[in-house]
């Protein structure tokens, strides 16, 4: 039952966006945990009206946006409000599957200053499929209130990628965000992501596949992200990389120019 | 290029292999992630002092074991009750003002010389269908929504699914359900898509099944009307806050059902254990008033108003021509409600309403206008502008508590309107539990109005 491939649609839903009468020049995906505020800074960001409120997963329709920014058109996808991109909703692999193939220019994720701990679970996944990742850290002012204090500074050189803190109810920080995001795609800047290191034994075995997966796709999409699920045995995931397969045979083309961006930027565990 | 393909599938065997030989990869990769996350938040966040916490304060009265289902219900009376005794002064003040407006249309037909055919149509027909959708169901939207909105805003509702978690596990169901059961109070056409939050196929379906026993908010007015005119013939006198209470009485008892259907399906067609799922309970924040109006008002009242409206005008065209239109000196109305009748009655409807909720498939927010029109149909005139009003016609039509009683429970329990249905269709992908999601409700709707009528009746008090 329920979502085949095609209805979940993401190419369906690829091909709706490029067909938008306004060319975009990039395309963002919000990710984040559900009540992070994440419609708020939907919202915020292209002054879309659309529901927001504190209802677990209540985001389940993927809904888009634009804004322009330095004479740029940027597009934003809302997609669902999840924990990870591990278990098996509908909604984490709506999410899961956009920002792993739909390629986009970057993934913004919203996590809750509040409780940084729970929502970083899925910012390191999504870390894990894209350098092109920017946190932002809402709700900081709630955070403030609460007495939890963020060194933002240390927390960008951990992770290795921008953090904006926000508080999108006031429209504090979206001006930084957009900033941010405009330097991630169009500037100069090199995200460096901690790399996640696993037990020893994971480490031998993506080794071993690694790079018969990097041949496979055509380095087009993260091929130590990909070995990890193939060993993981994500049935799910599985089915989508074989669609993925599908669709890249006909066009036996060049690797796209998004992805030779990918690979300047792509240092994977280069800074270990 | 099929090679690509082989290859592909050589990779996964050689990643199973890999794999099994280590066991667990996912609770490892978990294990490595999480312990990465309290690492980083160690390093970068830093608590100055205790906060006190009062969300987890309220939270200890909202979800303790003692007051979370008294105030719930409590808190669903209150809602009610607002909307019912808020909604009775602009109703009347709307209807008022509508059909006012029907005599000065119906004036302007006579002046233009208009066949009495196309007054019948339009004014009699679509007007006044769209007339009473409006007056009925705007005022009662326009207080329920603002509050559910503010209830959802506020972070109640996900306390609402923890403290009913546990009766849904019981049943087989998810906690989760009770989210798109709320969601199913606005449309449950949007409560079945909600159900997309629900990770396990089995409890999705579950949820998708059931989610129709939550009356909408088509029906929900239909019910508010019903209670009001049963108290008004049970008693004599009658105050708002227990017409509320009935109402609030009729969701409860959605919901029982909901648990009932779903423990029989996970027992006998959807077979399986409930899987355990993370509710995060949100810090409570107070809504933005604003903001929640206009979401509220324009998102949820104005569009659920407009659906209606775009199916109330021509459902009122044709329930007018079905009713006007005479073969063998009997209405084609009277004719298929004749028809009905034994049926009807037999469950403690009779055959015009049985009649109004078929043709009120497309939308139930029509049934009562449908039911009116072919009462208004048969017999005199009368000016609908106040509940008393209807009352009257629904007596002079030999009704009693019981058929008002019934009606309710048959507005509750019945097939999901088409809408709904088509939307389950999508979700499921399939015919069969699109069907059963139409005859599930409606068995139990026959059988419940059947009991209760018969009990009525064998009891002699009618």
């Amino acid at each position: 039952m329920g979502l085949t491939a095609k209805s979940t649609g993401i190419y369906a839903f690829l091909e709706d966006l490029n067909q938008s009468s306004v060319k975009a020049d990039a395309i963002i995906a919000l990710a984040g945990n559900p009540n992070t505020g994440k419609s708020t800074v939907f919202n915020g960001l292209t002054g879309l009206n659309q529901h927001t409120g504190n209802w677990p997963g209540k985001t389940v329709v993927l809904a888009k946006g634009n804004y322009l920014y330095r004479h740029k058109n940027i597009t934003l996808v809302d997609l669902p409000g999840t924990y990870s991109l591990l278990a098996n909703s509908a909604d984490e692999q709506v999410a899961r599957d956009f920002i792993c193939f739909g390629d986009p220019d970057a993934t913004v994720v919203v996590a809750d200053a509040t409780c940084l701990e729970r929502n970083l679970n899925l910012v390191l996944q999504v870390m894990e499929i894209t350098p092109k990742t920017i946190l932002c850290l809402n709700l900081i002012d709630e955070a403030k209130r609460k007495k939890i204090e963020i060194d933002i500074a240390a927390l960008e050189n951990i992770l290795g990628i921008p953090v904006i803190p926000t508080a999108a109810r006031d429209k504090t920080g979206l001006k930084e965000l957009r900033e941010a995001i405009h330097q991630t795609v169009f500037g100069k800047r090199c995200n460096h992501p901690k790399p996640m290191v696993y037990s020893e034994n994971i480490e031998v075995a993506i080794e071993k596949i690694q790079a018969e997966v990097e041949n496979l796709f055509q380095g087009r999409i993260n091929s130590r992200w990909v070995a990890l699920r193939l060993l993981d045995g994500d049935t799910t995931i599985i089915q989508e990389m074989r669609n993925y397969l599908q669709r890249m045979e006909p066009k036996d083309q060049p690797v796209s120019e998004t992805y030779k961006e990918v690979e300047c930027c792509g240092s994977f565990g280069s800074r270990v | 290029m099929a090679h690509l393909e082989a290859e592909f599938n050589r990779l996964l065997q050689l990643a199973q292999a890999e794999g099994s030989q280590m066991g667990t990869v996912r609770d490892r990769i978990v294990q490595t992630i999480y312990r990465e996350a309290q690492d980083i938040a160690e390093k970068a966040v830093k608590l100055k002092g205790k906060a006190e916490d009062v969300d987890r304060m309220i939270d200890n009265v909202v979800t303790s074991k003692i007051w979370g289902y008294p105030l719930m219900l409590a808190l669903l009376s209150v809602v009610f009750w607002l909307t019912i005794s808020g909604a009775n002064f602009p109703s009347a003040l709307l209807a008022e003002f509508l059909f006012g407006l029907q005599d000065q249309l119906t004036a302007l037909f006579q002046w233009a010389g208009a066949p009495d055919w196309l007054h019948g149509v339009l004014v009699l027909g679509m007007y006044r269908a769209l007339a009473w959708v409006v007056s009925v169901m705007l005022p009662p939207m326009a207080i329920f929504f603002p509050l559910f909105t503010f209830l959802e805003d506020l972070g109640y509702l996900p306390r609402v699914a923890f403290n009913l978690d546990k009766l849904f596990k019981k049943a087989g169901a998810h906690g989760k359900q009770i989210l798109t059961m709320c969601m199913g109070f606005g449309c449950n056409a949007a409560g079945v898509i909600a159900c997309r939050i629900i990770e396990s196929p089995r409890e999705r379906l579950i949820a998708i099944l059931t989610n129709n026993f939550v009356p909408c908010n088509g029906r929900f007015p239909t019910m508010i009307a019903m209670a009001a005119i049963f108290m008004g013939l049970l008693v004599s006198n009658y105050n708002s806050f227990t017409a509320s209470a009935l109402v609030a009485g009729v969701v409860v008892l959605g919901v029982s059902v909901t648990l009932a259907v779903s423990w029989i399906l996970s027992k006998t067609l959807l077979k399986g254990i409930p899987s355990t799922f993370t509710l995060e309970l949100p810090p409570y924040r107070i809504p933005k008033i604003g903001s929640l109006l206009i979401r509220s008002v324009f998102d949820r009242t104005l569009f659920v108003m407009m659906r209606a409206v775009v199916v109330a005008a021509p459902a009122g065209m044709v329930a007018w021509i079905l009713a006007n239109i005479q073969i063998g000196g009997l209405s084609i109305l009277a004719h298929l409600a004749g028809w009905l009748q034994g049926f009807g009655c037999a469950i403690g409807l009779d055959g015009f309403i049985v009649l109004a909720f078929l043709l009120g498939l497309p939308a139930n927010e029509i049934v009562v206008p449908i039911l009116i029109m072919s009462y208004l149909a048969e017999g005199a005139m009368v000016e609908l502008d106040s509940i008393e009003a209807l009352r009257e016609l629904l007596v002079n039509n030999g009704w009693t508590w019981l058929t008002a009683l019934n009606m309710m429970l048959f507005s509750l329990l019945h097939f999901p309107c088409a809408t709904t249905l088509l939307t389950i269709r999508k979700e499921t992908q399939s015919l069969k539990w699109t069907v059963l999601a139409a005859l599930i409700p409606t068995g139990i709707a026959i059988a419940v109005c059947f009991v209760v009528a018969q009990i009525v009746r064998g009891l002699g008090l009618f």
